[in-house]
């Protein structure tokens, strides 16, 4: 490495700093407000739904995976709990006409998935890696099977439903308009928001990044790593419990779909997608995620492939997911040298969105052929229809896809050269170590 | 009852020793590479899908050869370009890169074949009785299945045991650092391992395939099964694969056969017991949970064994 | 006086490989004391028997009179024993004040607290801080710990390991890897920060070990051939032979 940097960047001062963290919370909850007035159709209601739902179990799940380096393939089955003893809930208060309003029952949702944690945390978390993946994926396996043999808690394949209106009136409000349920999740996405970020300031939360960093040294300063990761393990049942009632409440629904190993997929994909270093990157990869399954199924019928291809190239090649990678451009940001890499990220743009393109186009052709080979020939790319049985398609789809990666190829050096120019300069500036 | 037994039993083992077929490799590919191959089983699938194709287009002999060595170089070439460029990620990052190619891989063969079953059909040559055990015909192409299980584990055993790649292998089983230290290209004895690994896996599926469902979902149900083996087993060890192999082998071809349940045993539960958790749990059959008692033997090993069966490296 | 560690008949098998034979040692509260002898003797193997890391195949340890053979490594922490290790083992991925930090919560008392905020707890900052300035790392407390010179992580190293206030310091050759000016410079902080407390140390380098230790231990093949004051070490014979070497004639 490098001698010593010289020079260390001037320091911001702690007013600044609460004044920005304060700052972006209420401008968060300004957000949250005022989002339905700007877009108030029913369809965007539904959406901002869904995503707040996704929002606050992908941070659940980045307690176990961001924070504390578990990585697992079942904590659908949290979600799904949550919402079935949600839904549960709602029926025995309804039935038995007790003044616990809508509101509250996330609240009983979230326990329900803190007990399941608790009785399956402490094996669950025995080993941690690979081996803790593989349980995770047993167990989730385990608890989403029973869910069709024990037909009478979660109602088979057809699942259980309740109504959600049918509950003590909170303040004159019947919680049947989707205004209403998107304003319910707003402020709980807030609550559980805010408490999960809490959480990474506490003396525990920074020991969650201690074991996942090294946990054989956590150890060697009084630690047990088990404790830590059960402890985590409970906590991200918790909220991901509150996350599966919202999401009945939503639905007026709960189904063995909610604990299946397609929701753990979908949300391991949102949180890896939006970077799991950062509190910030599963929000992100929330919101995209969502919307990515509203839009692209009804662009295509083989976005679950795109979804995967887009997952294999970040695995590869941004690890760090979204987040990651706008933070890498912090220093920069701060160095004031952002400015010179931009026009390059620009002129990479074209021939890579082209490559982009041919290779859609490509696997749209392939498609065409062979599933759909009955349907329509014609692919709409960006409102451009191309009839996928013409040869004419094809060429196009080959010098887009090859054409665009030769090219591509030369701007992504330029790029690349670009960075290395603006990071040493922030290196030099000491915002960069 | 004798019969139950002994055909389950010949069953059992065959499902066990295609289950070893596919988690020798992961094992090996585990051990060597560091990585567990969450698309292991998405292997199984091609070698069936490809296996069913050949044989439509040429036959059952051709597919059985070719078939695997397709999966084989497709093994190594994600290897070569896929595991390799993720490698410096870290270990989460490969099984992150498996997990998002098990599911590409899912939905590519879901494009190209569809949803439904495929009519994969036993070979004409082996479509007759073994022989008859009390009243049931045992088919040969069963017998076929375990004898070329049992001839493919010989020529692994001699391979590892005789050969000088079989020696480095063994060698990477315990110490991969050093192997590169002692001069081997390692990259090339990772694509092979990979490789051949795949390839295994491919085999079972192009065997299992006419006896089994080929279907595109097959990946999805036989990998949580797979991971639970090698766990039970004792991640990174090759004799604890094989004893939970046989294992969950037998224990899921045995409860399938039983209809025994707790009502069976004990009479049914009084009719003032409404529809409720605890009648769920008392009509059950063995048979109806056999599809989690692999997940069922998981949570035991956990609790009282959690290094495995027979358990060495930590992963 | 109890001993701070006392180590008695301790064997330590793998598999049929005897690594540490019939092991006994005594180390007095305060004393300075060095374990030497060459490579392949036992030296790490035995620091993993006290701290817990492994449990030996039959004998006992005893901390402050205590017996700690068999517990895990936190347990043994907890009570008042804190070790180094050879090969950098920092949190790569936290900055220097977090890794210090990371060190100092268990004893102050903070445990698995995830309902306070650690911004808020003067205490955590100021003994950070002052561990920090006792290793000298205070100018590099925001780089992050992968990031440091070789010899700032084996400060680092050090300064994880006093930082919980154990009283009894286990360090694995501190001064591996470093350069004549750096070893004087780790030797004078290593002697600052353990005044008061037990030390047991390995090392290689003599000058080290010779200008440190009250008592020096030789390990050859899992066994203590000998033990004793420095002057007593250097005129050892069987010392001589095993490790130290013959005067050129």
């Amino acid at each position: 490495m490098s001698n010593a940097t010289t020079t260390i960047a001037p320091p911001r001062s702690i007013g600044a700093d609460r004044l920005r963290f304060y700052g972006m919370w209420a401008v968060a909850a300004l957000i949250l407000l005022l989002l339905p007035r700007l877009f108030s159709s029913s369809g965007s209601l539904t959406a901002f739904s869904l995503v707040g739902i996704s929002i606050i179990f992908a941070l659940s799940y980045n307690i176990l995976f961001g924070q504390t380096g578990l990585l697992s393939f079942g904590h659908a089955v949290y979600y799904g709990m949550g919402a079935f003893l949600a839904v549960h809930s709602m029926n025995v208060i309804a039935g038995s006409k007790l003044p616990i309003p809508l509101p509250v029952v996330p609240l009983i949702g979230g326990f329900a998935g803190l007990m399941l944690a608790i009785v399956l945390g402490w094996v669950s978390t025995r080993r941690a890696g690979t081996v803790f993946a593989m349980i995770s994926l047993g167990v989730g396996e385990l608890i989403a099977s029973s869910a069709l043999i024990l037909r009478s808690f979660f109602g088979g394949e057809a699942g259980v439903d309740a109504n959600r209106t049918k509950l003590f009136k909170f303040f004159d409000l019947s919680f049947g308009p989707q205004i209403q349920i998107y304003y319910l999740i707003a402020a709980w996405l807030f609550i559980a928001a805010a408490l999960m970020y809490g959480l990474t300031r506490t003396p525990f939360g920074r020991m969650c990044n201690a074991v996942r960093d090294n946990p054989e040294r956590v150890q060697f300063v009084g630690y047990d790593p088990h404790v830590i990761r059960y402890l985590a393990f409970c906590f991200s049942g918790f909220f991901a419990g509150i996350a599966g009632a919202l999401a009945a409440i939503n639905f007026e629904i709960a189904n063995s779909a909610y604990l299946g190993a397609a929701q753990s997929g979908v949300v391991l994909f949102a949180t890896f997608i939006g970077g799991a270093g950062f509190f910030i990157g599963p929000i992100l990869g929330a919101i995209v995620v969502t919307y990515l399954q509203l839009e692209l199924s009804d662009l295509t019928s083989v976005w679950q492939l795109y979804f995967g291809l887009i997952f294999i190239g970040m695995v590869m090649f941004a690890p760090g997911g979204i987040a990651g990678l706008l933070m890498k451009h912090r220093p920069l940001l701060r160095a004031g040298t952002l400015g010179s890499v931009i026009p390059s990220y620009l002129v990479a743009l074209i021939p890579t969105l082209a490559m982009v393109a041919g290779f859609v186009l490509a696997i749209e052709i392939i498609v065409r052929h062979t599933v759909m080979a009955n349907e329509s020939p014609i692919v709409n790319l960006f409102r451009v229809p191309f009839d996928t049985s013409k040869a004419l398609t094809w060429i196009i789809a080959a010098v887009l896809l090859f054409g665009g990666y030769l090219v591509s190829r030369w701007t992504w050096m330029r790029m690349a050269h670009a960075w290395d120019r603006a990071a040493s300069i922030a290196r030099d500036k000491g915002y960069m170590a | 009852m004798l019969e139950l037994i002994v055909i389950s039993t010949l069953n059992g083992v065959l499902y066990g020793m295609l289950l070893f077929l596919m988690a020798s490799g992961l094992t090996v590919i585990f051990s060597m590479l560091g990585v567990l191959n969450f698309a292991h089983a998405s292997f199984y699938m091609l070698g069936a899908f490809f296996g069913y194709q050949i044989t439509r287009w040429v036959g059952f002999w051709p597919a059985l050869v070719v078939a695997p060595l397709l999966a084989g170089a497709i093994g190594m070439a994600v290897e070569r370009y896929g595991l390799r460029q993720v490698h410096r990620h870290g270990h989460v990052a490969e099984l992150l890169f498996t997990f998002g190619l098990a599911f590409v891989i899912a939905e590519i063969v879901q494009i190209i074949w569809g949803k439904s079953p495929m009519d994969f059909r036993v070979p004409a040559a082996l479509d007759f009785p073994a022989f008859t055990i009390f009243s049931t015909n045992y088919p040969a192409y069963k017998m076929f299945m375990l004898l070329i299980s049992a001839v493919i584990f010989l020529a692994l055993l001699i391979v590892l045991k005789r050969s000088r790649v079989g020696l480095i292998v063994q060698a990477a089983l315990t110490h991969p650092h050093m192997v590169g230290h002692l001069g081997h290209n390692v990259g090339r004895i990772f694509m092979l391992v990979f490789g051949v690994g795949t390839a295994l896996a491919a085999v079972a599926g192009v065997i299992a395939g006419p006896a089994l469902v080929t279907q595109s979902d097959m990946a999805g149900l036989l990998g949580p099964i797979l991971f639970v083996v090698v766990v039970v087993g004792g991640l990174g060890s090759l004799p604890g694969a094989f004893v939970a192999s046989l294992l969950i082998g037998l224990v899921q071809t045995f409860a399938v056969s039983m209809n025994g349940s707790l009502a069976s045993i004990f009479g049914p539960l009084g009719p003032d017991h409404a529809q409720s958790l605890l009648t769920d749990v008392w009509n059950v059959t063995i048979a109806q949970i056999a599809p989690i008692m692999p997940y069922l033997l998981l949570v035991l090993i956990l609790i009282f064994r959690p290094m495995g069966l027979l358990g060495t490296r930590e992963s | 006086m109890t001993a701070a560690i006392d180590i008695q008949n301790v064997q330590k098998k793998f598999g049929n490989v005897s690594i540490i034979r019939d092991l006994n040692l005594t180390v007095a509260e305060g004393e300075r004391h060095a374990i030497i002898g060459p490579n392949g003797a036992g030296k790490s193997t035995t620091f993993n028997l006290i701290s817990g890391y492994i449990a030996p195949s039959s004998g006992n340890i005893l901390l402050k009179g205590e017996t700690i053979s068999g517990l895990p490594p936190y347990q043994i922490n907890r009570r008042g024993l804190s070790r180094s290790f050879q090969v950098t083992n920092v949190f790569a991925n936290m900055s220097v004040w977090e890794n210090i930090r990371c060190a100092v919560l268990w004893a102050t008392g903070h445990r698995y607290a995830f309902w306070k905020n650690i911004d808020n707890l003067p205490e955590v900052r100021d003994r950070t801080a002052q561990i920090l300035e006792d290793i000298n790392l205070t100018a590099r407390r925001d780089i992050l710990a992968g990031l440091l010179t070789y010899a700032e992580q084996r400060a680092l190293e050090i300064g994880i390991t006093i930082a919980g206030g154990a009283e009894v310091i286990l360090l694995d050759e501190p001064t591996a890897g470093m350069s004549h000016a750096e070893t004087e410079r780790a030797v004078t902080l290593i002697r600052r920060l353990t005044e008061g407390r037990t030390l047991l140390i390995v090392e290689h380098d003599m000058s080290v070990v010779f200008g440190l230790a009250d008592r020096i231990s030789v390990l050859v093949y899992g066994h203590i051939i000998a033990s004793g004051t420095p002057d007593q070490i250097r005129s050892n014979p069987k010392v001589k032979e095993a490790y130290l070497g013959e005067e050129a004639a």
